[in-house]
């Protein structure tokens, strides 16, 4: 494994976690998160982890992403923090 | 509460980093993780279980009754949804419509009948869809592509990346655009909410009957090699086999585990209009 | 000082993961809004999967799929446990995911009902409302 992208990648999942966390609109929390879990499954596919990122890659990209939008759009958008 | 947060995950984190004192060098592969179960696993799974993915192997072999509690663990979490949101209002004949600039949903009973001020109200489910011609003839011809591909992830994965969980839900997510690219009408008469929970029982039962055919066999729980005397296969391919029925059950109960919760949080529970 | 700095450098994997997790913590104490502390409890569990995984890393080796193990000729050369990854901390994260989604649904099940109840999803509001 290459340290720099395995640095690269990392820098990246720590920036969208921030992001996803501290920005003010439910939906765009939705996106980020899914943002997050992308980074992460391709963090996983260089440690050599291929079910665990195809696995998250299903998962927590697309299925989860999917879960979190809907309840959005049922609920509401707005946020304070 | 923000400061009183931010001191205890500061302790936390503190406590943590020094721990990383302890921890192996990166990568080591002496490490103690990899020193004393996983050699076994890595030298003896292709030749005890005939599955060179050693993942599946492990996962579906060596820790075949831990994962059966894992599938039981999902399938308790589409039940939970439908007992916490699901809602049996009365259809009665008749459509619903939405006010637009209020949000309030009235309902009629005479079909024939439009509450006036026809442009504020939005007419809910039935035959009108809101979508786009292009979006539902591109997702018309991707669902039985990833469809397939669902399939092939479940049935190949003793050889390659995937299995049960992976293919499950690959085939949920299809049957999640369908209902994303349709609506949710055309998604619950394709698939019944009833065909969706004895789907997700169904790869319970799968599972568990498995292991019990096993025991009827005279071997143990989940003792794929006793499939010998009812499969017509050599002995070093029926581990393989029962791995693969196993898989086949998690991906049935996976795959309608993912439609339930969908179906549920995208209509809050009243199963009439999606996203 | 420039030990703790090699210190680092040499396990900058497990420091960025142990942030990445304070990251998630903070988010389920100090955030108001019920899907952002979802959000958060994700992140931390990505965290510790992260972790789990990076201990099966081995340098020089590959993934746990034995090479040749396919077809009729299945290869009897001797398999050398140095030569692929650790697969059991996989497995026992593959399960993890799996059954974060499961948990993340029945939450947004509960965080619909939550809003259907207080039509609000700020934690002071509801505290607030359930008292009144």
């Amino acid at each position: 494994m290459l340290w720099q992208i395995d640095l690269v990648i990392l820098a990246l999942v720590i920036v969208c976690a921030i992001a996803a966390i501290s920005v003010r609109d439910l939906l765009g929390t939705a996106i980020l998160f899914g943002a997050y879990s992308f980074m992460m499954c391709l963090l996983w596919a260089v440690m050599g982890a291929v079910d665990v990122a195809f696995t998250e890659a299903s998962v927590g990209a697309g299925v989860s992403s999917v879960f979190v939008v809907a309840a959005v759009f049922r609920t509401t958008r707005r946020t304070k923090d | 509460m923000k400061l009183a947060g931010l001191i205890i995950v500061m302790i936390c984190g503190g406590l943590l980093l020094t721990a990383t004192q302890d921890f192996p060098a990166w990568g080591d592969p002496s490490s103690p993780a990899s020193t004393h179960l996983s050699p076994h696993f890595i030298t003896e799974a292709l030749h005890e279980t005939g599955a060179p993915n050693l993942v599946t192997a492990v996962l579906a072999d060596y820790r075949g009754y831990d994962t059966m509690f894992e599938t039981v663990v999902v399938f308790g979490a589409g039940l939970a949804c439908i007992l916490l949101l699901r809602t049996y209002t009365q259809r009665t004949r008749g459509r619903e419509y939405r006010h637009i600039p209020t949000g309030i949903v009235i309902h009629i009973q005479d079909p024939n009948k439009a509450p006036k001020g026809q442009r504020e109200f939005q007419l809910i489910d039935n035959m009108w869809v809101p979508h786009d011609l292009i979006i539902k003839t591109v997702c018309r011809i991707l669902i039985p592509f990833i469809q397939i591909f669902g399939l092939y992830v479940v049935c190949h994965g003793d050889f390659s990346p995937g299995g049960g969980f992976q293919g499950g839900v690959i085939f949920g997510a299809s049957l999640i655009l369908l209902a994303l690219s349709f609506d949710l009408r055309t998604f619950l008469e394709q698939m019944s909410e009833k065909a969706l929970g004895l789907l997700c029982a169904l790869g319970v039962v799968i599972y568990s009957g498995i292991g019990c055919m096993c025991i009827l066999l005279g071997g143990n729980f989940l003792d794929y090699s006793q499939l010998a005397a009812v499969l017509p296969v050599d002995p070093g391919h029926v581990r393989a086999l029962g791995m693969l029925g196993v898989e086949i059950g998690v991906g049935f109960s996976v795959m309608s585990v993912m439609a339930i919760l969908y179906v549920n949080i995208a209509s809050a529970g009243r199963h009439n209009q999606g996203l | 000082m420039p030990d703790i700095v090699t210190e680092i450098i040499h396990k900058y994997n497990y420091w960025l993961y142990i942030i990445l997790m304070m990251i998630g913590l903070y988010a389920m104490i100090a955030k108001n809004n019920l899907i952002k502390k979802l959000i958060g409890m994700n992140i931390f569990q990505t965290a510790i999967i992260l972790f789990f995984i990076s201990i099966g890393y081995k340098e020089d080796a590959t993934i746990p799929i034995i090479v040749g193990g396919h077809g009729p000729e299945m290869s009897h050369q001797a398999i050398e446990a140095a030569q692929y990854m650790n697969p059991l901390p996989h497995v026992l994260m593959l399960t993890a995911i799996v059954v974060s989604v499961a948990t993340l649904g029945v939450a947004l099940a509960l965080v619909i009902m939550v809003y259907q109840r207080y039509q609000t999803l700020e934690e002071d509001e509801i505290r607030m409302r359930v008292t009144q």
